[in-house]
């Protein structure tokens, strides 16, 4: 167990013990958004729990007993810690050294009871290359974590899609460490589920390694989508970008977005940026937008956040009705342009065009030929 | 042959103080193959006028009316009216974040001629017609204005006019914040399209520098909120040496 200096953003408590975290009240920080009492089987060991395998049929891709793998991270909270107690398997995803992936890696996430425990470790190797999709489809309750390891100058790209039922509950920490000269990109795409709590965080190793975090979400009804994240520059000449976007609709949707970036007194030329845009489509959904910028040194590049929540923008749409283009069709096209704004980000058209159907088709839109942004 | 008639055109704003009114009674008939310059000051309401021909929320139309052809254009919605062969060039074209150019003005010249364009003339059509404003073919792929500079959101506005090909093009102030190259490229766009499709254009702005691209047939000036004076190209020349001081004291009440 190791305990941080208590002025900063970084976790305090880092252990595999669970007694080291307490129950959570709603009155700690890291909780207040959180609807406790739907997440309430996640605060304790379930003996009973499942595990999660994933299918693929990538030679990268392999189911193991959580025994053999040598994890680099250690849980930061109480369901992180029980996680990683009650979880008897890993999905391990290695990329090899100087491999070069061509095709995306696909795997889903299959739990094999209701509620599961889930350990993903993800190794992109020195120098190699690939991209990553995790389908962790919402058909079970499942709590755990996806460890990702960005070898020196490796670049990776993982997308995550969350969609499914929305009765189910996720908690998964997506802790990345980013090598020397290192590039990691990851999107999360959350859809499916009735509370999706997501805490991706970016460690880097050495320098030069850059970070693009990005994240599209869509709540509707009574889902609740939490991203709580944490960017530790603590090496010099390290990069970080940081983009969320979510629309939200319906009464009781509720989205809560927290950008922590901590730059450390060490991390001399950093760059850093974070944003969150969230677009109400409808009166009463709620979505808390918390960005955190914590500079220790003056000596970096750039550091910068915004946030910004509203409506459809009166003069976006007045601009393409002026167009000829009718008012409904005026704000698919807004939506759209939102959401691929962030997915265009990913360089992966094939991909960025099956989750804008996805969201289209939850969004009740005709899903156009292609949308070439 | 088409006609564009504003007759006593009362237009006002909300404001924290209550209604203000903009438009004080402009009378005003554009006919095709004609073009029209409205000049006038700062704060005269002269891009008002624009946008209230192309229906802006922002603004009430109190009394007064606008017609196309006899048609009822205070009685059409925004896209209604653009389908009806009104184009609005904007002072600050809006971002549109990730939607491409090029799917933009498919979607609206779809919109507008009421199916869409065969692919590959329509291909063929938009490239040429970005040829002829000198933009780069990767323009296409950028997201809707978003990070142009002054001058491609102004030759992009100019690119819309060519492929939607209204029978009246309002220009607001399409010649501000436009470097002399930018500004010749522009006007030249304009008149290109004034020349082929025969179209009325009525040509809002604050400076003369333009009317030396664009003649106008006639020149009215636009002060606090109405036309104080109306006549042919050499007006704007009295306007380049004299400036609206003449006009501006004028319409002062007594």
């Amino acid at each position: 167990m190791t305990i941080a200096p208590p002025h900063d953003l970084a976790p305090r408590v880092a252990s595999f013990d669970p007694d080291s975290f307490g129950v959570p009240t709603g009155r700690e920080l890291e909780w207040r958004f959180a609807p406790l009492d739907v997440l309430k089987p996640f605060f304790s060991l379930d003996p009973e729990a499942g595990t999660v395998t994933g299918i693929s049929t990538s030679e990268f891709v392999a189911n193991v007993p959580i025994e053999s793998v040598a994890s680099t991270w250690t849980p930061t909270d109480l369901t992180g810690a029980l996680a990683r107690s009650g979880a008897r398997s890993a999905v391990v995803i290695d990329i090899p050294r100087e491999a070069r992936v061509d095709e995306p890696v696909v795997v889903r996430l299959e739990a094999s009871s209701s509620f599961a425990y889930q350990h993903v470790e993800i190794t992109a190797g020195a120098f190699s290359s690939a991209r990553i999709v995790i389908e962790a489809n919402t058909v079970a309750d499942i709590s755990g974590a996806i460890v990702i390891n960005v070898a020196d100058g490796a670049e990776l790209t993982l997308l995550m899609v969350v969609d499914g039922p929305k009765e189910h509950r996720l908690v998964a920490h997506l802790p990345a460490t980013v090598g020397r000269d290192a590039r990691f990109t990851a999107c999360t795409v959350t859809l499916g589920g009735r509370a999706v709590r997501l805490l991706p965080s970016v460690h880097y190793r050495s320098s030069g390694g850059s970070a693009e975090l990005l994240g599209v979400f869509l709540a509707e009804g009574e889902q609740f989508f939490e991203q709580r994240i944490f960017v530790e520059h603590e090496q010099p000449h390290c990069t970080s970008n940081v983009i969320y976007k979510g629309a939200l609709s319906g009464a009781l949707a509720h989205t809560v977005w927290i950008g922590d970036v901590l730059v450390r007194r060490e991390a001399i030329g950093t760059q850093t940026y974070e944003m969150n845009r969230n677009l109400l489509l409808s009166d009463g959904p709620r979505a808390d937008s918390v960005p955190n910028l914590e500079l220790e040194t003056g000596d970096v590049v750039s550091a910068g956040h915004a946030s910004a929540t509203g409506r459809f923008d009166d003069e976006q749409l007045f601009y393409l009705q002026s167009r000829g283009i009718p008012a409904e069709l005026a704000r698919q096209l807004v939506v759209r342009g939102f959401f691929a704004d962030v997915l265009g980000r990913l360089g992966m058209p094939a991909w960025r065009d099956t989750m804008m159907q996805r969201i289209s088709a939850r969004l009740g839109m005709a899903d156009e030929e292609s949308d070439d942004a | 042959m088409s006609e564009l008639v504003i007759n006593d055109l009362h237009a006002s704003i909300e404001t924290d103080a209550g209604d203000k009114e903009i438009l004080r009674g402009v009378t005003l008939s554009v006919e095709s193959g004609r073009t029209h310059a409205v000049m006038g000051p700062n704060g005269s309401g002269k891009s008002t006028l624009a946008y209230v021909i192309a229906g802006h929320p922002k603004y009430q139309v109190t009394s007064g009316s606008i017609t196309l052809d006899g048609e009822d254009v205070l009685a059409m919605s925004v896209d209604e009216r653009a389908r009806a062969g009104l184009f609005l060039a904007m002072q600050y074209p809006v971002e549109v974040p990730g939607v491409s150019v090029s799917n933009f003005l498919r979607t609206s010249v779809t919109a507008v001629k009421g199916e869409a364009p065969k692919l590959r003339t329509w291909v063929k059509e938009m490239k040429e017609a970005m040829a002829d404003l000198q933009m780069d073919p990767a323009f296409a792929e950028r997201s809707v204005n978003e990070g142009f500079s002054g001058g491609e959101k102004k030759r992009h506005e100019i690119l819309q006019l060519a492929l939607l090909r209204p029978k009246f093009a309002i220009l607001d102030e399409t010649d501000s914040g436009l470097d002399v190259d930018a500004l010749r490229i522009v006007a030249e766009g304009v008149n290109r399209y004034r020349e082929s499709s025969g179209a009325g254009t009525l040509l809002i702005t604050h400076y003369t520098r333009i009317l030396r691209y664009i003649t106008p047939d006639v020149v009215h000036v636009f002060v606090d909120g109405r036309i104080v004076e109306s006549g042919g190209a050499d007006l704007a020349e009295v306007l380049e040496t004299e400036g609206y001081e003449r006009f501006i004291t004028a319409a002062q009440p007594a």
